[in-house]
């Protein structure tokens, strides 16, 4: 996914005289010939996030359509009353992308981590969330909303799903299969493991990309007795109170699948962390089998 | 106040470097450029001047050390292993599922480590925030602190910077590694710090440059800073070469975090081996 962003930015850069786009010192191999040509508008700017966050707000400001890469920790928590009054509050579009999606950065520890992204944005009104579960659904958002004049933020996972990859549309879910028995939210990359699980069950599968604004009106419309699956690679909870709001007025029983709301204090690899925080078919199968019987 | 030889020294900083090749390649890879130039100061602050009690890490008045480039955790446990602190087999065993050492420092998990880092800007101004602590309890401790020239384009260090002045806090003594690299290109190109030495002098800081692999420069800056109060905190730049102590890792265009094979460890190793016998290291000093 990141290597098709980057051609998507160089592409960008060459082609669109006012956009710009900056990193915060992360490996930019992919684009050396662009920063060459373009060093005033692509560029690695150095190790300041909260301050990059204000001074893209400025560049909005004077009509340019900024583009922000770094490491996803640094780029929503570090940078949030920047985010708020700068981005936010100001109406100012600015493009947030975002590498090391929760444990993506599996062995440096917590200062790391980013399973709280969605969690952290969501408290911002007015920015918008996005989670590609591939390199196409990725190119696809991005240019869905790239100059729309809001701040999005997307988060860029090395995982992305292999074998199911539908287009996809900003804002709007995709039904992936109909059933009745209940509602599995599959988000981004947990996509693959979600369908396998799935196929051949009595449910139906949503698919998220965008996550804030939050596509209500189609889960609404699958309400299964109240029984829904949330099955995401953030904090749990994180999209709660849009299930919730999807059925307004009617009881649900939500059950979840995604990383639980503590500080990670260990280390390993991606695949060790997916099986520690039980992110695995296992347990999507487990849940969703408590989830129907009772 | 006794110093150390420059042997002592630089044969301390030697199996510095030694312990830090043995925790990264423990994990295949890890921030290896970081973490080798500072195995010179380290060992001088370790040898000659922090004041910390191995058989008891928490000793409540003891010295900190703050690295707040925090990736370069592997040499701080490399140093405390050398000091007894930590016991060197610890040092086979970074960054896995249910290690006790991880590559970033974490104060919670690693003994002698004075605070949590990972999140580069910051260390300085907890160092700071400590420095003032010890003086409102007035226990006489010391505050040691390492940043990165890369880390400081990040704002909060000259709010340290500030801060630590404005309440002239003497008894901080920080040191930048100035390597001229970071991640991603040369600190000149990517984000000049200009001339740190001045920045940090308009700051209200001492400040003096030394070589970063020159221990007995280095010994003698502290020294100063700790024989000669003037009421300002003192910064130490150091002119380091990111990777310094292995030839085949300085050469390396961009050394900050590398994958570790059995090749490039021999070399590595086999260098070092080289040095200690410059060093007339005996067997039993060097394993
Ligand atoms: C706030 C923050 N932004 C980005 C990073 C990612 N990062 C880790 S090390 C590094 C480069 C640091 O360069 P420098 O401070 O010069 O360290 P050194 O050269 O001594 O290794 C970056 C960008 C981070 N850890 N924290
Ligand atoms: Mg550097």
């Amino acid at each position: 996914m990141r290597r098709a962003f980057l051609k998507r930015v160089a592409e960008m850069i060459r082609n669109e005289a006012d956009t710009t786009f900056f990193t915060v010192d992360i490996g930019m191999w992919a684009i050396r010939d662009v920063l060459k040509e373009f060093p005033d508008r692509c560029t690695n700017v150095g190790i300041y996030e909260d301050g990059m966050f204000s001074i893209a707000a400025g560049m909005a400001r004077r009509g340019l359509v900024p583009t922000i890469f770094g490491i996803q920790p640094y780029l929503v928590e570090r940078t949030l009353e920047q985010i708020k009054m700068d981005l936010a509050y100001q109406k100012l579009g600015v493009n947030v992308i975002g590498t090391g999606a929760a444990v993506d950065y599996p062995k440096y520890g917590y200062s790391h981590y980013c399973a709280e992204d969605l969690h952290v944005i969501k408290a911002i009104p007015g920015c918008e969330f996005i989670a590609p579960g591939s390199a196409k659904q990725f190119i696809q958002l991005f240019n869905q909303t790239y100059r729309n004049g809001h701040p999005t933020f997307f988060r860029v996972s090395d995982h992305p799903n292999q074998n199911n990859d539908p287009d996809v549309e900003f804002g709007k879910a995709v039904v992936m299969q109909k059933g009745s028995k209940a509602t599995v939210i599959a988000v981004s990359i947990m996509l693959d493991a979600v369908m396998e699980v799935c196929k051949g069950k009595d449910v139906t599968v949503l698919y998220y990309t965008t996550l804030e604004p939050f596509d209500r009106e189609t889960l609404g419309q699958y309400y299964n007795n109240g029984k829904i699956l949330v099955v995401e690679p953030e904090f749990e909870g994180s999209l709660t109170f849009d299930i919730t709001k999807s059925f307004e007025g009617k009881p649900v029983q939500i059950e979840s699948v995604a990383f639980p709301r503590e500080i990670f204090r260990n280390y390993g690899t991606y695949e060790e962390k997916m099986q520690y925080y039980g992110l695995t078919k296992e347990n999507i199968e487990k849940k969703l089998e408590v989830l129907i019987r009772v | 106040m006794v110093l150390s030889s420059q042997k002592t020294l630089e044969q301390n900083a030697l199996r510095i470097r030694k312990g830090i090749i043995q925790a990264i390649c423990s994990n295949k890879g890890g921030h290896i450029g970081g973490s080798l130039d500072l195995a010179d100061v380290l060992s001088v602050i370790y040898t000659d001047f922090i004041r910390i009690d191995p058989q008891t890490p928490k000793w409540d008045n003891r010295d900190f050390m703050i690295i707040s480039k925090g990736h370069a955790g592997p040499a701080l446990y490399s140093t405390l292993a050398l000091k007894g602190v930590i016991d060197y087999s610890r040092l086979n065993n970074l960054n896995n599922p249910n290690s006790l050492l991880p590559g970033h420092c974490d104060r919670n998990k690693v003994p002698g480590v004075d605070a949590t880092t990972g999140s580069l800007g910051q260390g300085l101004s907890i160092a700071v925030g400590a420095a003032l602590g010890a003086k409102i309890k007035d226990s006489g401790q010391r505050v040691f602190c390492i940043i990165g020239d890369g880390e400081s384009a990040e704002g909060q260090i000259w709010e340290a910077a500030q801060f630590a002045a404005h309440y002239k806090l003497d008894n901080i003594i920080a040191f930048l590694d100035w390597n001229n690299m970071q991640i991603d290109g040369s600190v000149e190109e990517v984000m000049s710090i200009g001339d740190p030495m001045k920045k940090f002098e308009a700051f209200g800081w001492n400040s003096t440059l030394v070589k970063g692999d020159d221990v007995l420069a280095i010994q003698k800056a502290i020294n100063f800073a700790i024989e000669s109060p003037n009421k300002k905190p003192t910064m130490i730049v150091l002119k380091t070469i990111k990777g310094r102590g292995a030839k085949c890792i300085e050469e390396l265009p961009n050394n900050h975090c590398l994958g570790f094979n059995d090749d490039l460890k021999e070399k590595v190793l086999e260098e070092l081996k080289e040095r200690a016998v410059e060093l007339d290291m005996e067997e039993e000093q060097w394993n």
